[in-house]
């Protein structure tokens, strides 16, 4: 039979199966990065707590998200809010990565890694300020985060501010409470909290 | 508007077949990078509802071009080069004769059969890309894919 149909055997070879094309990508991540064009760029890091996706700008970490967020959505809102330039990068995190690795090992108790705090504004950033005054190993109540921001009645918003951290792990609002010593929720879920602060107590 | 990341992923493998029709294997890795990196840079000011294919194998022609006129530019070796290993690692795919017969076509013909059959464009855009009318695009597609049954043909048998 002759062969008139535009899908012809030799087209369907020329059109795939698809390449493999992560040596490409990769060599795309490090020219974009050495050009400045990546504004953002992300990477997965595994711990005892599941996947956590982590996006960093050049300024330093922008956001730390758990697998209850789903990463496409997560994604699409940096691409919103910061800019549509994000690559799956994992260079750049390689310091916040090891770090976070040497935390949930317990040979890190403070990250020195460079934070972005542009997705956190007014009293939810100053409510972040004062989160790592809550030493490793130690807890403070939402009552008295709200006083140590300068606001003692906005418990519920303390809450809230915990809640939205863009960067939980790094800035420790797992430290945060119920005054009457319950743990309250967590954006994690609460049995990651459980993990966390029984982490820091060994 | 998506993640460019998320472009990389649904567009790449279109991007290089367009450049691997137009360039041998090392040079089409070249311009696939090049031409992600050009569109990475104009993505934000990249109107809503574009035809983000039609604009990346617009960029991609741009750049297959640029390296053609390189090409053209540069000095002839007097004899063979010795075999050097590429600085981009192992070329994604086989460079079976199939490509290079496409490689091989007359420009307007290689350039409609890489934007209608690889890139899935309609003839309209085609002729927009190629500078001609939207009936030549067609019949350029025409012309190629009869060029590529008959070498296709002579390599089954041979």
């Amino acid at each position: 039979m002759m062969i008139t149909e535009p899908d012809a055997a030799f087209l369907a070879e020329l059109t795939g199966p698809a390449a493999d094309l992560s040596s490409l990508r990769a060599r795309l991540a490090a020219e974009a990065e050495r050009e400045g064009l990546l504004d953002v760029a992300y990477r997965t890091v595994g711990t005892p707590a599941g996947d956590l996706l982590v996006a960093a700008t050049p300024r330093g970490v922008l956001k730390v998200a758990w697998p209850t967020e789903d990463p496409d959505v997560v994604l699409e809102m940096l691409a919103g809010q910061v800019s549509p330039r994000v690559l799956y990068a994992p260079a750049r995190l390689d310091q916040a990565a090891r770090e976070l690795d040497e935390y949930f090992a317990g040979r890190r108790r403070v990250f020195g890694v460079d934070l972005d705090f542009r997705l956190a504004h007014g009293f939810r950033r100053t409510v972040l300020d004062h989160l790592p005054d809550i030493g490793y190993g130690s807890t403070a109540s939402y009552a008295q985060v709200a006083a140590a921001s300068g606001r003692p009645a906005a418990v519920r918003a303390v809450g809230t501010a915990c809640a939205r951290n863009p960067l939980p792990v790094l800035v420790p609002c797992h430290r945060v409470i119920r005054s009457d010593g319950t743990l309250g929720q967590y954006a994690g879920g609460a049995e990651v909290k459980r993990i966390l602060l029984d982490l820091e107590a060994a | 508007m998506p993640p460019f990341e998320q472009i990389v992923t649904e567009h790449g493998a279109v991007v290089l077949r367009v450049c691997r029709a137009m360039l041998p294997p090392a040079d089409a890795d070249d311009a696939w990078s090049e031409t992600f990196l050009a569109a990475l840079r104009a993505y934000p000011d990249l109107p809503p509802g574009s035809n983000v294919r039609a604009w990346l194998a617009t960029i991609a022609h741009r750049k297959a071009i640029d390296r053609h006129r390189a090409a053209a530019r540069a000095p002839v070796p007097a004899g063979a080069l010795p075999d050097r290993p590429s600085p981009h690692g192992i070329p994604t795919e086989p460079d079976t004769g199939l490509w290079a017969a496409v490689r091989a076509l007359p420009p307007k013909q290689r350039g409609a059969v890489a934007y209608h059959y690889l890139a899935d464009l309609p003839y309209a855009e085609v002729g927009r890309l190629l500078g001609t009318s939207e009936a030549a695009a067609r019949r350029s597609a025409a012309d190629g894919v009869a060029a590529l049954r008959r070498s296709y043909a002579g390599q089954e048998t041979s």
